[in-house]
């Protein structure tokens, strides 16, 4: 009966649920979670298994949502617009010089054709792991 | 295997008999609490024999431990396990047809059984396995006649004599090398990857698909299944794990967001859609709440050595399933039952979607998962009790009996108990293994590798 109550109204919290709540944390305190949750969020759907539930973890690779999204492609997965756009944001995030547009100026162009060795190299250091004893970067 | 029940003995770790005591033997890993996000571990895993201790990290590092071989006149204590290798597995990508960044995490590793001096393993990312070919070199050729020692060419009329080269001793080299790349294979995340028992062919899962590739050819694979809806707004489950039976190379099972496992057979048909045995333990559905399919996930599925049973791991309990029956588990451990009245909480900060590993003794007989606060459990099947220890650099002398720990789910808190909610959610065990023959358990925290045995007298 006090469950009836509870589900017509999830985001009240009236003195009588209250106390219902408190009950019920003895029987069934998964309910009482449920409750507490559906008091913050009132807007949350019913099923969490939904399909567009499921595909917001698709997207992101794990179950990490706390917020539904209906379409497919809003996501809070960071989206980049193109590869010189992801070269900007990771250099941003190493606090580095930020990667030349073009060749280097100083380098012979047309002169020779390069070999990988001439490329700058897209990872600009590897640190050893701490468990192998690697150094504080 | 464990104390006895006195619940004094319980809590200070007193055992009697055949009881297990588990101590600390090392700690591998920077102890500032400042971790760098590579540095978080991501897998752990034994080779076959136990000789090897792979690690993998979310900077694609992977690091192999080796260990010592015993002092026999010194038995104290089992050999430690050192750094053997490390190599960079796996490098961030850029998918540029998606605009988006592939990370560089080390989902998984796999050993092979070694068939030759060298040791092979699988690693894998998101999106593709690689397998790493790692091998020693103790010996270098000297005594060229065209080149020098530092290799420089010697000027061939400067030549008078001739000598043969000969092989001589070096100090010991340990080389890994990537043998064979399989890429392109995955649309959604690898999930897993498991080698088969004809050491032939592997598995590999996704969210939505399984696909088995033969060792020797990257450029194509066969998939075996494939649940994605032809409506996408069908959705209602993911695979979450997916291994090959140990002895029966037909047998693969994969588990699901909604707490089920299929055990298929390919020799049924070429694509397993079907399954053949479906393992769901049915619910109450009076006891049904906004909580229940996130918390009946299935995070990790491990078959017995034996290929009798197989355990799975949700996010409250361990089960174990008998392969011969499909309608609920034989056996059910809670893990920290304590947390469902804290599921609010948990489902806001994002606690409720980890992914515990669970693992099982060589003999089949214990099995490990971890927990929060830096807490794992084993329990006995045999005996039917359970421990909860710590991996703490509090109890980091050698030899030192850990002390078995436990959190007070309400009213009064003993002394040395630990209340709910005092527990450190950011410290999670999720990943452990234990050594295919001895009792020596790998504990991965969010940065630290504890390796911890049994007492020997």
């Amino acid at each position: 009966m006090s469950q009836k109550q509870e589900e017509e109204n999830p985001a009240e919290e009236t003195g009588e649920e209250k106390q219902d709540t408190q009950e019920k944390e003895g029987i069934l305190p998964e309910r009482a979670e449920e409750a507490k949750l559906k008091a913050k969020y009132p807007s949350l759907g019913q099923k969490p298994g939904g399909s567009d539930f499921l595909m917001k973890r698709l997207q992101k690779g794990n179950y990490k949502s706390l917020h539904w999204s209906v379409l497919l492609c809003v996501d809070e997965m960071q989206k980049y617009f193109d590869s010189g756009d992801y070269n900007m944001a990771k250099a941003k995030m190493k606090n580095k010089q930020l990667p030349s547009a073009g060749p280097d100026k100083n380098l012979v162009t047309g002169d020779h054709i390069p070999t990988p060795q001439d490329l700058p190299q897209r990872k600009s250091s590897l640190v050893t792991s701490k468990l192998a004893g690697g150094q504080v970067e | 295997m464990f104390p006895k029940l006195s619940l004094r003995s319980m809590f200070h770790g007193a055992g009697g008999g055949n009881d297990i005591q588990w101590c600390f033997s090392q700690v591998k890993g920077a102890v500032d609490d400042d971790v760098a996000e590579a540095d978080i571990i991501s897998t752990v895993e034994f080779n076959h024999s136990g000789e090897l201790l792979a690690t993998g990290d979310k900077g694609g590092r992977v690091v192999i431990f080796q260990q010592e071989q015993e002092n026999k006149i010194q038995s104290h204590s089992r050999g430690e396990y050192n750094v053997y290798s490390t190599f960079q597995s796996h490098e961030p990508e850029f998918d540029y047809l998606k605009s988006l960044e592939i990370e560089e995490k080390i989902n998984k590793i796999r050993w092979l059984p070694q068939k030759n001096a060298a040791q092979f393993l699988l690693s894998t990312n998101d999106k593709t396995i690689k397998l790493w070919k790692i091998s020693e070199r103790d010996k270098r050729p000297e005594g060229y006649n065209l080149k020098e020692e530092d290799g420089r060419y010697r000027d061939p009329t400067t030549v008078t004599t001739l000598r043969v080269p000969v092989f001589r001793p070096m100090d010991l080299m340990v080389e890994a090398s990537p043998r064979r790349i399989f890429a392109n294979a995955h649309t959604y995340h690898i999930n897993s990857i498991s080698i088969n028992s004809d050491y032939e062919t592997y598995l590999s899962a996704d969210d939505l698909r399984i696909n088995l590739w033969h060792l020797e050819i990257t450029d194509r694979s066969f998939n075996i299944v494939d649940i994605k809806p032809a409506n996408m707004e069908e959705l209602t489950e993911v695979i979450t794990a997916a291994e090959f039976h140990p002895n029966s190379c037909n047998t693969f099972v994969y588990s699901s967001s909604k707490g089920t496992i299929r055990l298929c057979d390919m020799r049924a048909s070429a694509l397993c859609d079907r399954h053949s045995k479906l393992f769901e333990e049915p619910e109450d559905p009076s006891n049904r709440s906004f909580f229940s399919e996130i918390i009946s996930s299935i995070s990790d599925v491990k078959f017995s050595h034996s290929g009798r049973y197989m355990m799975t791991r949700d996010y409250l309990s361990v089960k174990i399933w008998d392969l011969n029956m499909e309608n609920r588990p034989v056996e059910t451990y809670q893990v920290h039952e304590y947390l469902r009245s804290k599921l609010c909480s948990l489902y806001e900060n994002d606690c409720i979607f980890d992914k515990f590993e669970c693992c099982w003794n060589g003999s089949d007989s214990v099995v490990m998962t971890g927990s929060y606060n830096n807490f794992f459990r084993m329990f006995d099947r045999n005996t039917k009790r359970d421990i909860t220890l710590e991996a703490s650099r509090e109890n980091n002398k050698p030899r030192t009996v850990l002390k078995p720990r436990k959190v007070c789910a309400s009213g009064k808190r003993k002394k040395d108990e630990i209340s709910v909610d005092s527990l450190d959610f950011n410290k999670k065990i999720l990943h452990t293994a234990w050594h295919p023959k001895e009792n020596i358990i790998a504990v991965a925290t969010t940065n630290n590798l504890y390796i911890f045995q049994d007492k020997v007298n």
